[in-house]
Formats: structure tokens, sequence, C-alpha cells
């Protein structure tokens, strides 16, 4: 085995924020006072929070130590599956921090900001063109509010054609979100279950799909790393009803440039630009959900939206059949920027970046088909699922073999889920991955296999090199401690 | 998680196939989950427990069970107006995983209609159900 | 490409692996009649060096970014942000990272969050605070509909005072649940007409804004005192948190919900997002409330740690009965207001909210002696409502922005009886020179 990755190395201990700090200090230069002091009104005055003083170099060095006790794409292979933790570049950043962008308020006159108005107009129409629908909005702020907006569309679409409907499928291998976002809408879910290759059969959907369903909610590929190869006919089952179907996009990584989604009959796709069009995930977000829909669900589509005006552009709520607004502005523009400068700097490579996460994928299952069980063993998408069958024997879990992989220099995959595969390990390293960075995933986890066969209480105890060992849960659940 | 044959499961108690037990004595049923269920749930980190004075018919929804990870819901397995619930619970859910027959018990019943007892299990029926079940 | 690693050679080699010919033979389980016919058409990839062009050429056309004197606020504000915001948060740990679902390589995401956590509960003066909600606008919509479950009601009142947009935004999540939505009016002094309220029994929520829309700071305690005696929630909406350094919080006035924007804490503007949703509320309905929350615990050698907590009311466990569908929310806008919160300080917030104060009653000051008049009588913190003597706001607006000069918005597109009325924001960025700039445009 090559040099291992994770090694040890100097961490700084450090207090909570308020444990720091001194009454009087100040790491902010405040303008001087230029004007008169106001007299105040007294009875509604408070007495200012309690928000500790700290110098500049005190900040900076707290909010320094901190981060190093974190993992991110930018330190090592982070094959979280569903999560498409691509490489985010630089200057991508660099483009959303232009003082025309970041200064711009969101109320600007529409002569005033016909940069960001075109810019996001681009974004719409590249967007459309990727994914082969009509229309998008930009508005969403992450995945599941356009999981939400979608299921208002279909609402709205159903309402506007007087026609009632309360339930919609959702398939065992979409995504964990789908049954929230419907219930918003007053949708019941109705389970459906995956065949034995992993994907929906088409009886399944005839036999559940009626004139009370308002669709279907299918994420393709779906969280197996499948293409869901009878989309075509289960669409199909779905309009003959006058349902919708809803696409859950989150894994276009595997797709763009091969496959045409309006060909496949979807109505209704939400994308993550914090996944596919590499923008930063920021421990959590801020993302950004666009929603894309076929020419007839256009007006449906949130307000305001960028239209044509003359030679430039400008906002417009002018769309009678809208479901309203779901952002107070126009949505994340600041993550729009980063994808409109990643998919600018791509072009044609779109196609080359799917590519290439479907090629690391199958590589990667193909290398460690027999360290771990593989339940479904055949080509994959952009991710794969395997399953910690083969160390059940040892008494190891899928949990700790992830814990212990951290002590190689790796964060783990995305584990037990999907729900459909019990003790599951799902894998997605993105194109960004080189193969030897793979090859070097491959060769931590067959160190831990080992070890999981001849020494399991290394894996019991893992992590060892982390800032903390393992966290107890269970306490922070029973006597929940949210603010110090 | 453990073998069935490492759980406890009393004689002096009646299954349900969502895995309550009910005790049933002097026209009061008491009511827990079963050991086999506390297992599989793990650490349990809170209880929602219903409103004395409710009342429910057999196989609603009284309360819930929390887990790190996941959620159960609690189902009646005789119809009936709730007279107790373990306060215990509120402060220490862990009892459940402790003693799942005794001090963790979840509530009392005073059951509506003493003919419902006849459709919960005995252990070897419930028994026979699990190891299908499983 | 330069973010594609694989040369060909890699590539042959990973073919020969996966037994496959090419990367075509992983897409045969794609139909023929699924494929695209054509390539995409995009236009050709840019260099990075172009791509700066590209960028400098559309950002350069946001003229209101860059080239006017601006008294804009209404729900995004132009404060400074000193430069180890974003340096800090730009450190790439933090922001590559996912989230912290492996919490012992995200402890610094989750020490940082549960620290937000802290300083949004102690500034909105609640007890608790989830990790963060998209933007204000989501924030306030998920706290009715957590008062709808908490409550059981079917109707929820919301103030006309409530930024406008916000309003669209509660409509648009309500519909779906059939609940009705009550408009409470406005007074002539600026603040909510409160009477309607008393007698709503229906009521699950009372969501105001303070201070509002108009800039006024609302009588949190009264709508506190009907609203619970009708057994409600009353749900406080900000816009404007840099307010609680000088005015008394939420928390302190008997709010349920203290839910709004943070864009004001550090976080740029950008053409209205990403800002922070912020949520605090009382200890009591923590199993109600939507979010992520991050919890303080201990490792098995019993040093302090910090983990993801009470995920059961997510939607990826609770499923279809989740408090909420949010998963993603606004991490990292969360840190820079954490970062910008330490930078300034209690002592430092208290002086900067003094000095928005201070100079916006210096505009208002001498607009009025200008000839312009104040509309609305309650006490305002950085923005407040000014009546033009003649005509219509919209033109008087046109007008200095001939100047060079953003005047505010006006107020007619969203208050039909404002047609007169500019609303006018002034934050400590504004020097006596800029302001005296736009009464002396306005005295001409």
């Amino acid at each position: 085995m090559s040099e291992r990755v994770g090694t040890q190395g100097l961490l700084f201990n450090e207090p909570l924020l308020w444990e720091r700090g001194s009454r009087g200090r100040s790491g902010m230069s405040l303008p001087r006072a230029d004007v008169e002091p106001a007299p105040v009104y007294e009875d509604l005055i408070g007495n200012g929070p309690d928000i500790p003083d700290l110098s500049e170099p005190e900040v900076v060095r707290h909010y320094t130590r901190l981060s190093q006790w974190n993992f991110g794409i930018d330190s090592n292979m982070y094959p979280l599956g569903s999560c498409t933790m691509k490489y985010n570049p630089k200057t991508n950043e660099k483009q959303a921090a232009r003082s025309g962008f970041a200064g711009a308020h969101p109320l600007l006159p529409s002569e005033l900001s016909q940069g960001a108005l075109q810019l996001m107009a681009e974004l719409e129409q590249y967007l459309a063109e990727i994914t082969g629908l009509d229309a998008a909005t930009l508005q969403p702020a992450a995945g599941a509010q356009g999981e939400l907006t979608g299921m208002l569309i279909m609402h709205a679409w159903f309402k506007h054609h007087d026609d009632r409907r309360s339930k919609i499928i959702v398939p065992d291998t979409a995504h964990g979100t789908n049954p929230a976002s419907a219930a918003l809408c007053g949708y019941r879910a109705v389970p459906a279950a995956s065949g034995p290759d992993g994907i929906l059969e088409t009886a399944v959907i005839d036999r559940l799909m009626d004139d009370e369903t308002a669709g279907i909610m299918i994420t393709n590929p779906n969280t197996l790393g499948f293409f869901e190869e009878n989309i075509k006919a289960i669409a199909q089952t779905v309009h003959r009803h006058g349902g919708l179907v809803y696409c859950d996009g989150a894994n276009m990584n595997a797709l763009m440039g091969i496959v045409d989604l309006a060909a496949a009959g979807v109505d209704i796709l939400h994308l993550n630009l914090h996944k596919t069009f590499s923008t930063p995930h920021g421990g959590g977000g801020p993302g950004s959900g666009p929603v894309l829909v076929r020419k007839k669900l256009e007006p449906f589509l949130p307000v305001p939206r960028v239209i044509p005006d003359g030679k430039g552009w400008r906002l417009s709520d002018d769309f009678p059949l809208s479901i309203g607004k779901i952002h107070a502005f126009q949505g994340n523009f600041g993550v729009m920027v980063k994808a409109y400068s990643y998919i600018r700097s791509m072009g044609a490579d779109l196609k080359r970046a799917s590519q290439l996460a479907v090629l690391n994928a199958n590589y990667l299952k193909e290398r460690l088909k027999g360290v771990l069980h593989l339940p479904y063993d055949r080509p994959c998408m952009h991710e794969c699922v395997f399953t910690d069958a083969l160390q059940q024997p040892h008494g190891i879990t899928t949990l700790e073999m992830a814990k212990r992989l951290m002590d190689y220099g790796f964060h783990p995959p995305t584990v037990y889920f999907p729900l459909v595969v019990k003790g599951a390990l799902m894998m997605e390293p993105t194109e960004t991955e080189s193969r030897d960075d793979i090859d070097r995933f491959v060769e931590a986890l067959e160190a831990v296999a080992k070890e999981a066969a001849e020494s399991p209480e290394l894996l019991r105890e893992a992590p060892h090199v982390c800032k903390t060992e393992r966290l107890d849960e269970t306490e922070a659940a029973r006597n929940p401690r949210l603010t110090g | 998680m453990k073998e069935i044959s490492e759980l406890l499961f009393p004689e002096d108690v009646l299954y349900a196939e969502d895995h309550e037990w009910s005790k049933i004595e002097d026209g009061v049923a008491t009511v827990g989950i079963n050991d086999y269920a506390q297992d599989q749930l793990g650490d349990i980190v809170y209880v929602e427990l219903p409103q004395v004075g409710e009342s429910f018919e057999r196989g609603d929804e009284f309360g819930t069970v929390e887990s790190v990870k996941a959620v159960s819901e609690l189902y009646m397995p005789l119809s009936g107006e709730i007279i107790a619930v373990n306060e215990n619970l509120e402060d220490s859910p862990e009892l459940i995983n402790q003693s799942p027959y005794e001090e963790g018990w979840i509530i009392k019943i005073r059951p509506d209609d003493d003919n419902e007892a006849e459709e919960l299990m005995e252990k070897e029926a419930y028994l026979s159900f699990l190891k299908g079940d499983d | 490409m330069r973010y594609l690693p694989h040369t060909d050679d890699d590539i042959s080699t990973m073919l020969r692996v996966t037994g496959a010919d090419s990367i075509n033979d992983f897409f045969t389980v794609v139909p023929e009649e699924l494929r695209r016919p054509s390539e995409m058409a995009l236009p050709d990839a840019l260099t990075e060096w172009e791509l700066n062009d590209r960028m400098a050429a559309l950002s350069n056309a946001n003229t209101g970014a860059t080239d006017f004197l601006s008294f804009m606020g209404a729900g995004s504000y132009d404060h400074h942000i000193p430069e180890t915001v974003p340096f800090l948060a730009g450190r790439s740990e933090f922001a590559t990272s996912y989230t912290p679902y492996q919490p012992e390589l995200s402890q610094g995401t989750l020490q940082a969050m549960y620290e937000y956590q802290t300083l949004v509960a102690r500034l909105t003066g609640m007890e608790i605070a989830n990790a963060s909600m998209y933007d204000g606008a989501s924030a306030l919509a998920e706290a009715i509909l957590m008062a709808l479950r908490i409550t059981k009601k079917n109707t929820v009142a919301v103030s006309a005072a409530v930024h406008p947009f916000y309003r669209q935004v509660v409509r648009t999540y309500v519909e779906p649940t059939g609940c009705s939505v009550l408009e409470l009016p406005v007074l002539e002094s600026g603040r909510t007409d409160l009477s309607t309220l008393a007698s709503s029994a229906n009521c699950a929520v009372a969501a105001l804004q303070s201070p509002n829309l108009f800039g006024c700071v609302e009588d949190l305690p009264t709508a506190a005192r009907i609203i619970h005696d009708q057994g409600g929630l009353l749900a406080a909406s900000f816009t404007e948190p840099v307010a609680f350094g000088l005015y008394r919080p939420p928390g302190d006035d008997g709010a349920d919900v203290a839910c709004g924007e943070g864009q004001s804490l550090g976080i740029p503007r950008s053409f209205g997002g990403p800002g922070v949703g912020i949520f605090c509320t009382r200890s009591r309905y923590v199993r109600s409330m939507p979010g992520r929350l991050v919890g303080k615990t201990r490792d098995r050698s019993g040093k302090r740690g910090f983990v993801l907590t009470l995920a059961t009311r997510e939607q990826h466990i609770r499923r279809e009965r989740a408090t909420s569908n949010i998963c993603t929310n606004s991490s990292l806008c969360a840190l820079s207001s954490a970062v910008y919160l330490a930078s300034l300080g209690g002592s430092g917030l208290r002086r900067l909210a003094k000095l928005n104060y201070d100079k916006t009653e210096y505009l208002k000051r001498n607009l009025s002696e200008a000839g312009w008049t104040m509309p609305f009588t309650s006490p305002t913190f950085n923005e407040f409502v000014a009546r033009v003597p003649r005509g219509d706001a919209e033109e008087v607006h046109r007008g200095l922005r001939e100047k060079g000069i953003l005047a505010g918005v006006p107020l007619g597109r969203w208050y039909p009886d404002l047609r007169d009325c500019l609303l006018l924001c002034v934050t400590e960025t504004a020097t006596r020179e800029d302001m005296d700039r736009l009464v002396s445009e306005v005295r001409s």
C-alpha cells in the first residue's frame, strides 16, 4: 500500500467564542460619528445583546482553528453518495464577489441591473438546454425548496383544471426529502417498490397510478445509481391518467449532454447548483435549486420572472397563474453567478464531466467488488452502493467502517442510505477525482476491510486521529443543549 | 442488535403485532413496548405520551418513541381510556431500554371491551409471529 | 479542461478494469429514444482569463450597484463588512464541506453553528435557534406552519406592514393547507392595527415585523398579550437585526418565534441572496421547530464536542410527517453572520445601532426642513417613510436617479395609498456629506 494520506498534525484546542474576549475590545472599525446624537424613546430601548467583545486577531484565530477541525473537498476525496462533492473552482468565488454582483440591491431598477438580469436569463437558457426542458425558475434556494416549488406547480396545475388529487407515487429509491415536500402540498406519498434490478418496473406504476394520483416523484438516476430505464413507459402511464412526472434531478451529474429528460416524459425537474454545477456546499448551504418545466407548466412558475424588454431584460410579476413567490427576492443570486461561471468555463466539456463521473463510479465499483459486498452487480451511473455484509461475520458494521476511513484521511461515503439496501455505503466519486486518488481510496477501504477481519477493535474505537473521538449522540438527543 | 433467543419475553403479558405488550390486572391494562422493539430501536431518547383522559380505538396511534435516528409510532393494543402515563419517561426515556416490562411501562388503559384481549398473542404465538416477521 | 484529471492513458486503464470498450458502454442502459440527438448548444468554453472579461462586463452592467449614492433598504441593507468575514468564511475547510453528517470530521462547522445558534438567540432575546433557514421570508412562512401545527387552529393573521414579498411567500406556503390568511391593517402611526386580533379565536399566529416595512417599531408586548389570550402564538419577523443593538429584542416583548433575515450581519446584498434565515423560538417548541439543530455533547473520552441532533423531526427520518422539508439551509452565511457578530461584539453592535439611528434621524430632520413630510409618527430605526411635497414619488425617484442618487424605494408599487411616498434607509455607510447631497438635490 502506498503512503497513507491521513496523518497526524498539530491541531489547536479552542474555547467557545464567549469564553474568549474582554468587555471593551473591538474587532471592527466603526465609522466616526459625523452627526449629533439623537434622543431615543427610552421605553423601547433594550440592554443590548450579550455578545462577547473580541479583537480582530482573536476573531481570526478562533475561526482559523475551528476551520482546521473540518474536512472539505479541498482536503481530500469526499465520496458522499447523491451529494456530488466535486471540486469547487476558485474563479467562481472571485466572479460572485465582483462589486457589481455582490453590491447589487435586489430592488434596483432594471436599467441599473442589466448585468444580473442577463446572467439570470442566460443561466435559465443553459439549464433548459442541458436538461431538455423548456423554461426555468432560479428562485428556489435549495433542492428541497425546488421540490416544494415543483409540488406547488403540480398543485396549481390541478387546481387550475378543477382536478383534486390526493396522492403521489414515491419510489423507494427516491431521495428522502421527496415525501416531506409532497406532504407540504397535501399529497400523501404512495410508496412504489423497485424491482430486482434496482429500477422501477412499469407494471408497478400501472397498478398504483389512478385518477386520484397527481403523479410520480422519480429520482433519475435513482439512489442506487441506476438509470430508470423504464421512465418513458412510466411517464406514459402517469400521463394517461392525467398525472404529471416530477424528476428529482439531484443526480443530473450523470446525464449532462447524454439524456434528454423531456423525451423521457419529465414535466418538472429540479437541479442542485451546489451539486452538479460546482458551487460550494458551505457546510450545509447556501444552495440553489432551479426548477425546469415543460411549456404547458411555464405559466405556473414563481414570480418575478426575467423577461426580455426591448434590448434588455426586466423582472415581471405579470403571470396570473403563477404559484407566487417562494423567496424574498430572486433566489440565491450569488450561487447562480458561480454556476454560470462554471458552465461558461466548461462549455461542451459538461458532457465530458458526466462521462467521467460515470467512468469513475464504475471503476470504483469494479475495484471494490469483493472488498465490500455489492448488492446489485450491474453497470452504474455516477454512484454505486455497497453493504457491510462481508464484514458482518466479524461483527463490523457500516458505521464502524465509515469511522475508520477517517483515520485513513477520507471522508466516508453516505451511510445507511438508500433504505432499500441494509447497511448501505453509497459512493459517488465525481469526475474531479483522478484515478490515483480513487486508487488510494480503494487501498484505504481494502486496509479497513482487512482490519475488520483481523483487529476489529480498531474499527470499533475509530476514529483515532480526528479532533474528537466518537461523539455521544444519544446524550445530545436526550438532553438537548442548543445554546450556550 | 441481539438474537431473538437473547431477548426476554415474559409469560404473564400479551403481545401485539406492533410489538407492544399488555398486562391486564383488575380491569386495568398496563402497556409498553417489548424487549424486541426496544432492541431494534436502540437507545431511546424521547417518548411522546398521550394525555390522561384521552380515549383511543384499538390500532390508533397514541404516541411515539424516538431513538437518535428513528421514530416509531405506538399503537393501542386495546381500545380504551388512558388512565395513567409513565411520567418518569419524560426525563428518563432510557427506562424503556433498561426495563421494558417494569419501570419502562408507558401507559395504563381502562379497556372498553374485555373480548379484545383475546386477539392478542401469548408468548409462543408471538415468538412464531416474530420469526416469520424477521 | 483543468478541473478534469483524466489522461487518455487513465481512461483506457480504467475501462480495462471495468471490462468496457468505451465510456459509451456505460450508457447503453439509456434507451436510444431518450438520448440527445445532438450536442448541447452551449457557448464555447472560456479560459480563466476570458471568463474574467465576460464576468467583468456583466458585473459592470449593474451600474446601480457601483455608480450611485444609495438610500435603498426594504429588506436588503448596505452595511460595512469587515474583511475578516469573507476571509474566514471563505476558508475552504468551511466552504467546501458538506452538511456535517460525520461529526468527528466536522467539528469546525458544528462548533461554529452552535455558536451561531447562541449568538442569534441572544440577539433576539429567545431561548433556542436553529442552524438557519433559506431567508427571512421562508423563516416566517415556516414559523407560521409551525404555529398551525402547535395550535391546530386554521387562520393566520399577518400585518400589512410585513414586507410585501414576505407576505407573498407566506401565501405560497400556506395556500395548500387551506388555512385562511387575515391581513391586519396599518394605523396612521405606521404600526399595525391590532383591534381585529382580539376577536379572532381561530387565529394560530399573529405575524408582525418589527421594525416593520415602514421602519416603525411595533408594539409587540400588546400584540403578544392579545394573541396569547386567544391561544395563538406571536411570530416576530424582522429584516434588520442591527435594530436589536438598540431596541428591545422580540424575545423580551413576548414573541414565541423570532424569525427574519440576517443579511445585515456581514453578508453582501448579492441582488437578494444568499442571505440567512434566522429562526429562534422558546425551548418548549423544540420538537415542533423546523430546520437543523446542533447540540453540545461529549466524546468517549469526555471531551466537549458537537453533533447534529433531534434529527427525528427532519425530512430524512420522519418523511411526510417532518416539521419541514428543509435540508440544505444557509450554513456558510450563518457562519458569516457569526464572524460578523464576533467582530462587532456586544459593545460594537450597540454603537453601530445608535449610529444608524442617529444618522437616520439627521436625514429625517433635514428632509423635513426641505419640505418633505413624514406620514408615520412611530419611532423608527434606520428606515422611514417620506412623503414628497408634489407629484408622484416614482417621478421624484427618477429625477434623483439622474443626479446619481437612488432615493430609496417608491412605495406606490405595494401600497397605492402611498404613491407619493418613498421608503428611505440610512446605515453607517452614509456620511453626513452623502445625506447633505440628497437634501440639497431635494431642495433644488
